[in-house]
């Protein structure tokens, strides 16, 4: 087994993660996807700071992770503001622009 | 140069498999309180993951800050915000679903193709020399040093989203609260005086006083608006009918 494989497990939670925002319509889920490919992407980053022996990977993966934190935060508010004036978390729901 | 020792590689494929899986089943299970379970498992495993890679300060961030801060907080919304009908998996644009498994399988082959093609130009290096002083010690060094600027710049944003996230979930009234009186006065001036008394307990009539029992009005029909919303949303409200009393024989017999 080479580092390489840590690549690959990250390519395919990415692209799950990506299907899930496409299909699923709970905005939380959505959310949840969106973590998921983010949590992919750190991975990458950690597999090549270990294959190039260097830390700057963990460097970035870690601000990475300080960045998802503040999408969480900001995002569930948004969320939950959303719910409150329209009582629906779903994504097809908030499509006052369209009409 | 990097060897994998035996023991990380049978981690490995225990681990990668099951990760995938549950990152699979987090697309196909309805409940998204059990998709966000399925979440924690995949980011305890990516936890395991990156300690198992030398980033030992990554591991333990991603247990104390994914699977404890953030998807607390998931969970605490979706209990917030309760069941409602966006759980359900029907596709609402049609079409939909084939396109989005398509482009994700040709998206996925052209990575993994990709990632199986390319080559750094170099072995696997490993971290054993950047580890030198110890992995919390040597990611301060860069830390502090080379990346000092983005990290003032990361802390301005963590400021940024606390406040913002105060302002979003901040709630002003625009009418105020109706009082009990006003709540009364409503009630029997309303349209109809039909819930004047009151909405009927769950089961009320029928021959079982379940929560999930919608009452029965005197006329014998169900009333639905005696049932919690959430046990209605979740698809989990009984048929009444089945609890109605039978003939009811009201014939008087004169006792000699």
């Amino acid at each position: 087994m080479n580092p390489y494989n840590y690549l690959y497990v990250a390519s395919l939670l990415f692209t799950i993660g990506a299907v899930g925002v496409v299909v699923r319509r709970n905005a939380i889920v959505v959310f949840m996807c969106v973590e998921l490919m983010l949590n992919a992407a750190n991975l990458t980053l950690v597999t090549f700071a270990r294959i190039n022996g260097t830390l700057d990977g963990q460097v970035v993966a870690f601000f990475t992770m300080v960045v998802a934190a503040c999408e969480v935060v900001v995002g569930l508010a948004i969320i939950v503001t959303i719910y409150r004036s329209r009582r629906s978390a779903s994504v097809d729901d908030a499509s006052l622009l369209k009409r | 140069m990097l060897t994998i020792q035996t023991p990380e590689a049978v981690m490995f494929w225990v681990l990668a498999p099951v990760a995938v899986l549950a990152s699979l089943g987090m697309l196909l299970v309805k409940k998204a309180v059990h998709s966000a379970l399925l979440l924690a498992w995949v980011m305890i495993t990516l936890a395991i993951f990156y300690i198992a890679q030398d980033a030992l300060f990554l591991g333990i961030v991603q247990i104390v800050v994914y699977t404890g801060a953030v998807m607390m907080l998931f969970l605490f919304i979706l209990m917030l915000v309760g069941v409602d009908a966006s759980d359900s998996l029907t596709e609402t644009i049609p079409g939909l679903r084939p396109i989005a498994i398509t482009a994700a399988v040709g998206f996925g082959g052209l990575l993994v193709s990709l990632i199986g093609r390319a080559t750094l130009g170099h072995g696997a290096v490993g971290l054993e020399t950047a580890n030198g002083p110890g992995n919390v010690q040597a990611l301060a060094q860069l830390l502090f040093s080379t990346y000092v600027w983005p990290f003032e710049v990361v802390s301005a944003l963590l400021i940024t989203a606390a406040l913002g996230a105060m302002v979003l979930a901040h709630h002003q009234r625009t009418v105020a609260r109706p009082t009990q009186r006003e709540q009364a006065i409503a009630r029997f001036r309303g349209a109809s005086l039909g819930s004047a008394a009151g909405l009927p307990n769950p089961g009320v009539f029928a021959r079982h006083n379940a929560v999930d029992v919608p009452a029965l009005l005197p006329d014998g029909s169900a009333a639905p608006n005696s049932i919690s919303a959430t046990l209605k949303a979740r698809g989990d409200m009984l048929e009444s009918a089945q609890f109605e009393l039978g003939e009811v024989d009201n014939t008087v017999t004169e006792e000699k």
